[in-house]
């Protein structure tokens, strides 16, 4: 208690000092609980998100590479926002695609190879969903694709297609944004995009998309990733835009081509 | 022929059958003369024994690879097969079948024409063009036709049927327009463009599994597409979704910057229509941090903070509003239908 004390006193005429204290508290209650579930103890603890050492660790990690745009305490800075209630989702999301920590301002964060490995992201998650409760990681049976296509198609359809293309190929957006191809994305990232709403993406929370209707839309995606184009090159599922350009590049050349060896003569 | 200080000569309107005429335009005088035929150039082929039958093999191997293409597309047939369960089969058995036929057509045109270019006579011909005006004579005779129709049939003498043939002739099309009318069977079409499936106290239900809204579940950032409840039931369903489908959001009532939006929603829940003003595609494409609304076929963009209006792009109107309330349940229900048309100008709407 004395640490605590010492770092409130300090800190009293600073504007952060509340964020500060509510985070120490959040902290030491997420801690509190740890230890009376008795998780500190057990390396295989029920829910490693709740774990102190995990919490520790990525707090740790959480200030060598995060805070300096989120924030000592996560409560955002200019030049980004806070992460106070995005849960562990959010962070498994952004930084198991690679998304964060970004590589450097623009319209939107690229996904790019993972600069953390599992157990890390695990740790930042812990740190970050022990801030404020917010959407958790989720669980396997929560992202198996044996649901409905049929009808994640529907819904994907609905929901998504408008950005993401009908089927998953991904589309643009205004000023440099842009909605990404979901050929390559796996189905946990496909459900924690939904309940987080990643950048502008708007959040799809489980009273409007049940958990069923999120699973049949994981469904429908891996279906469509997993089977081939009966038609052919898929040319980028862009439509007639890249279907046209080849016909008008390779076949019109195609055609060119043999009409200038009609017409020469022979030697 | 007299005024040449600019370099140019009129055109003569020499009778001269064959005499060159450039109708309205100009004749250069110092135009370069007409070189005549190329001078002919002795084939390869023609001059070495060596070569000619070289071509005749190359001709012959286009001919058989045309046939090993026609027998490759049969045998391609049998040996991968459509599978109804496999979509890959669809596939291979497209490409493979396509590659045999392919190959026999190929093989027989290219072979056609190389043998006509390499070994068959190859002797120039040239024939002059003439002038497309008919001789005098010509001419003459055909006045002589119509003049000789026209007193036999009697056209320029009897009125009456001349007349009355212009008139069959005219009204025969008009039946076809007439037709045009069955594209709607409304007595008044324009009212349904007026108009949507929206009335005071209809539930604002999902898109499309019909489940009501409660306005607790609409949180912040989230974006919920919306048709009214009985849409699914309804006898044109279609027709009355392509004119009520809605975007349901809710913002950070701070966010918004229209006091008509704030009063037209339900604490920051607003709903707007999902038609677009230009051409009337569906606008979905919500970025909730910019709080953009892009339309995809021509990247008009809507500001949802302020009223939708237009901040890029060719449309020219803000997308109306629905006014929206909560029912005792704690639901969403619209308060009246849209309080302008949605969708695209229209020649009877009033501009505003």
């Amino acid at each position: 208690m004395s640490v605590l004390k010492r770092k409130a006193n300090s800190a009293r005429r600073s504007p952060f000092a509340a964020a500060i204290v509510i985070a120490l508290g959040l902290l030491l209650s997420g801690g509190g609980y740890a230890v009376a579930s008795g998780a500190v103890t057990s390396a295989n603890a029920s829910d490693p998100y709740k774990n102190a050492d995990n919490i520790a660790a990525g707090k740790k990690l959480f200030l060598a590479n995060c805070a300096s745009c989120h924030g000592q305490n996560a409560g955002g800075t200019s030049a980004a926002p806070s992460l106070i209630g995005v849960g562990a989702a959010s962070v498994d999301f952004q930084v198991g695609s690679g998304r964060m920590p970004a590589q450097g301002s623009g319209p939107q964060m690229p996904t790019k190879t993972p600069q953390f490995n599992d157990q890390q992201i695990l740790e930042l998650a812990a740190y970050v969903s022990s801030l404020a409760p917010g959407p958790a990681v989720p669980s396997d049976s929560a992202i198996a694709a044996d649901g409905n296509a049929e009808r994640g198609g529907t819904l994907f359809r609905t929901n998504c297609a408008m950005c993401h293309n009908a089927v998953g190929a991904g589309g643009a957006l205004t000023e440099g944004k842009y909605a990404p191809a979901l050929m390559e994305a796996d189905p946990k990232e496909i459900y924690e995009a939904m309940i987080t709403g990643p950048q502008n993406m708007p959040v799809f929370s489980d009273a409007n998309l049940t958990p069923t209707d999120k699973k049949d839309i994981i469904t429908y995606l891996t279906y469509v990733q997993t089977n081939p184009s009966p038609g052919g090159y898929e040319l980028a599922n862009l439509g007639p835009v890249a279907e046209g350009l080849f016909a008008w590049v390779f076949l019109l050349g195609l055609i060119i081509g043999i009409t200038v060896w009609l017409g020469a003569k022979s030697n | 022929m007299s005024d040449n200080s600019k370099g140019v000569v009129p055109s003569s309107g020499e009778s001269d059958e064959y005499a060159y005429s450039a109708g309205a335009g100009l004749v250069l005088s110092d135009a370069i003369a007409d070189p005549g035929i190329e001078p002919h150039r002795v084939r390869m082929t023609d001059k070495s024994v060596k070569h000619e039958k070289l071509a005749a093999r190359q001709v012959a191997t286009l001919f058989v690879i045309s046939i090993l293409g026609s027998i490759f597309a049969i045998f391609a047939y049998f040996f991968w097969p459509l599978d109804g369960e496999n979509l890959t089969a669809v596939r291979t058995n497209t490409m493979f079948l396509g590659l045999g036929i392919t190959l026999g057509l190929f093989g027989i045109g290219f072979g056609a024409v190389h043998w006509a270019k390499t070994l068959m006579p190859d002797a120039e011909i040239s024939e002059e063009r003439h002038q497309t005006r008919g001789s005098d004579e010509t001419r003459a005779r055909a006045v002589e036709i119509i003049k000789l129709a026209d007193s036999e049939s009697g056209f320029s003498r009897r009125k009456l049927i001349r007349r009355t043939m212009y008139g069959a002739l005219a009204l025969f099309p008009l039946p076809a327009i007439v037709f045009f009318k069955d594209m709607t069977t409304e007595a008044n079409p324009v009212e349904k463009l007026r108009h949507t499936m929206w009335a005071a106290g209809k539930r604002l239900v999902q898109d499309p599994t019909g489940v009501p809204i409660k306005a607790s579940d609409v949180t912040v950032g989230s974006a919920f597409h919306v048709i009214p409840e009985g849409l699914n039931e309804a006898p044109h369903m279609l027709e009355e979704k392509s004119k009520a489908a809605v975007l349901l959001v809710r913002l950070d009532p701070k966010d918004i910057h229209s006091q008509k939006e704030s009063d037209w929603g339900y604490n920051g829940i607003v709903a707007y229509s999902k038609i677009c003003t230009h051409v009337g595609c569906p606008v979905a494409l919500y970025e909730q941090q910019s709080h953009h609304l892009l339309c995809p076929c021509h990247q008009s963009t809507f500001d949802i903070t302020n009223d939708c209006a237009v901040i890029f792009g060719p449309a020219t109107r803000a997308l109306p509003q629905l006014q929206i309330d909560v029912d005792d349940q704690g639901y969403l229900i619209a308060k009246g239908d849209f309080s302008e048309p949605v969708g695209p100008s229209f020649w009877e709407r009033k501009a505003n």
